[in-house]
């Protein structure tokens, strides 16, 4: 059972908020749809959900054509960013609602809210109103509503973004362990690369209304076809620049360039953008700094926050802002210089179109 | 503790206030207690009565009359109003050019003075020139709120109605408006009814606006004077002689300061025990 998209799309008043999309949902792991706000994650699940009828295009669901189905028709369940729960009912009836709708005999019903609120740590709570829970507790409450249904399709919209810190880890790593086992598609939406990588599966990164590339989600950080797709998927954001290459020979600027590895030297000649993650970007101190094979740049500091055993710095060069994340506790004072090298070997490359660029 | 006790610049920021809820309102109650208990005549002469009025008042039959009537009223009205105003606040459009429009036209009758109001309806009623009047006896039925205490009391209640339904829609709007669209979304997909909707999402997140709602328009209601004042200065008869129109003339058209100050003093505690009850009743239950 898969949900497949065919060139759906949906405009509200001549304005594009989904354009022309074409992916087949995996049937097993979560299905991750990456994107910052607005780029239209929320909006592609409702077209897939069925609360939204696309403008064009098909939706079809385990080889069915579902356009035009209506939501309560098709066996689906949401979950979303607030805590969505009938505020006057019990948690055992919150979690009974949905199969109360669909006329389930009482014994069946108390069997499966049980079963449900045991997987979810929620058997103390049944008595209880949604307002006396905690926020994980509640959004507990919600994802056993998803679940006690054994819908074909679950959607999850940002369902950690309003838990703190704690209970956002304590949900997310459960969640693959509750959705195992379970014969149905899940879609799970988030703006945080870190999320994505953590539940794996397959990733739909999003923008501006498109889905810029969709496939394992591990492939889809390595390998990113364009250089929308590596934006999205990195966090700090990924350095990019102008540069340009003659021969096996890539530069920056007079100063900055480095030998391409081999297989580039058959591209031809002529400016391309390169990437570069923060993180294959490091600060060199003391001797290294005048090490003749790394690609030193020295750049002026304008931020520079210490996480705990990490240091991220912003720094100019050349009239641009780098991001440089680096291990260890390094106090730079805001202004003053600093030296950092580039991990020539982990470079991404891409035409100035932004399709990227493989030898 | 000792930083506590010789801190007293506090007193200073709540004097003000303290100042303020004296002059109006301890001050003059405390008046009206004073008067409660005297027998008043001319040139300032006071004799102690104790709580003399205070059995007047409760043993007498106008007083009997008047709460009734006014208990009726209030009754007839909060029974109109309250699910009117919902009704018409699920009516409005939640998004787009006419939410502007709708709430404007809403709020208009609630700027409208009570005594234009009243003098408004006063001539729309009017059975020989008024449009309603007019109109009701041209179709045949006999409407005369100056003779009938029946025409009287519905022209009475439509006023009301018509003046104070659109605060009721405000509020329970305001309530319906702060429910996030995916609480609607989350009941389409469990194929919820329209009903089930309004009863277990509407009317528990407006559960607390309503309760505000009831309040305002128990007390407004309760206190209502100017209205019937101007329609019929509590006619036919006794008719529309509500608690207030029955103070005021106890107070002013006998000048019997004692009993009305009690009267007064009765009247007040009724209300605030109401919406005392009201309040307890209505209030949602924190959780523990």
């Amino acid at each position: 059972m898969t949900l497949e998209l065919k060139n759906v799309s949906k405009t509200v008043d001549g304005v594009p908020h989904i354009h022309p999309t074409s992916i087949a949902l995996a049937e097993d792991g979560f299905n991750i749809l990456l994107g910052t706000t607005l780029a239209g994650k929320t909006t592609l699940m409702q077209l897939m959900a069925g609360l939204e009828r696309p403008t064009g295009g098909e939706v079809w669901f385990a080889g069915r054509n579902v356009t035009g189905i209506a939501v309560q028709k098709r066996n689906v369940s949401m979950v979303y960013q607030q805590f969505i729960n009938y505020p006057n009912m019990s948690v055992y009836e919150n979690i009974a609602s949905p199969l109360r709708v669909a006329r389930m005999k009482a014994a069946e019903i108390d069997r499966r809210v049980r079963e449900i609120s045991e997987l979810l740590r929620l058997t103390p709570m049944l008595k209880r109103k949604p307002a006396e829970l905690s926020g994980g507790q509640q959004q507990r409450t919600a994802l056993a509503r998803a679940l006690v249904k054994d819908s074909d399709l679950i959607l999850l919209d940002e369902p950690l973004a309003n838990l703190d810190f704690k209970l956002r880890e304590e949900l997310r790593e459960e969640l693959p362990r509750l959705f195992s086992g379970r014969r149905c598609t899940v879609v799970y939406a988030t703006t945080e690369p870190v999320e994505a990588l953590l539940l794996g599966g397959h990733t739909a990164a999003m923008h501006e209304g498109a889905v810029t590339q969709f496939g394992p989600t591990g492939e889809l950080y390595r390998d990113p076809a364009d250089l929308q797709t590596a934006r999205i998927f990195s966090e700090p954001p990924i350095n990019t620049a102008t540069a340009l290459k003659q021969g096996r020979r890539i530069a920056i600027n007079a100063d900055i360039g480095w030998e391409l590895p081999g297989a580039f030297t058959a591209l031809p000649d002529g400016p391309l953008i390169v990437a570069i993650r923060p993180h294959h970007i490091r600060l060199v101190t003391g001797e290294e700094r005048h090490r003749p094979d790394l690609s030193i740049i020295a750049g002026e500091i304008r931020i520079a926050e210490i996480s705990g055993s990490e240091s991220t710095v912003h720094f100019t060069f050349d009239e641009m802002t780098w991001i440089s994340l680096s291990h260890g506790v390094h106090s730079l004072g805001v202004g003053t210089m600093a030296d950092f090298a580039v991990d020539t070997g982990h470079c991404l490359y891409f035409t100035p179109e932004g399709r990227r660029l493989k030898p | 503790m000792n930083d506590k006790t010789l801190n007293q610049k506090g007193w200073l920021f709540v004097l003000p206030v303290v100042v303020l809820v004296a002059f109006n309102a301890v001050i003059p109650l405390m008046t009206v207690v004073n008067y409660s208990v005297q027998e008043t005549f001319g040139d300032n002469l006071f004799f102690f009565e104790g709580v003399k009025w205070f059995q007047e008042v409760l043993h007498s039959e106008r007083f009997h009359a008047a709460l009734l009537r006014q208990l009726t009223f209030t009754g007839i009205i909060l029974l109109i109003e309250i699910p009117l105003g919902v009704i018409i606040a699920l009516a409005m459009p939640r998004k787009g050019f006419w939410v502007s429009v709708c709430l404007v036209l809403m709020a208009l009758p609630l700027l409208i003075p009570w005594n234009v109001v009243g003098a408004m309806w006063n001539i729309f009623a009017l059975p020989d020139i008024g449009l309603l009047g007019k109109t009701l006896n041209s179709l045949g039925l006999d409407y005369n709120f100056t003779r009938q205490p029946f025409s009287a009391w519905a022209t009475l209640i439509a006023m009301d109605v018509w003046h104070w339904t659109s605060l009721v829609v405000l509020l329970a709007y305001a309530g319906l408006s702060s429910i996030p669209d995916a609480y609607y979304q989350a009941a389409k997909i469990d194929g919820a009814s329209n009903w089930a909707v309004f009863r277990y999402i509407q009317l528990p997140k407006m559960n607390r606006v309503l309760t505000i709602a009831i309040l305002l328009r128990f007390m407004d209601s309760f206190n209502i004077y100017t209205e019937p004042f101007v329609l019929t200065g509590g006619g036919p008869g006794n008719a529309t002689t509500l608690l207030s129109i029955d103070l005021v003339k106890v107070a002013l058209g006998q000048f019997d300061l004692g009993p009305a100050a009690a009267m007064s003093l009765i009247y007040f505690l009724i209300i605030l025990l109401l919406s005392w009850i009201f309040y307890t009743v209505m209030s949602p239950k924190e959780g523990s």
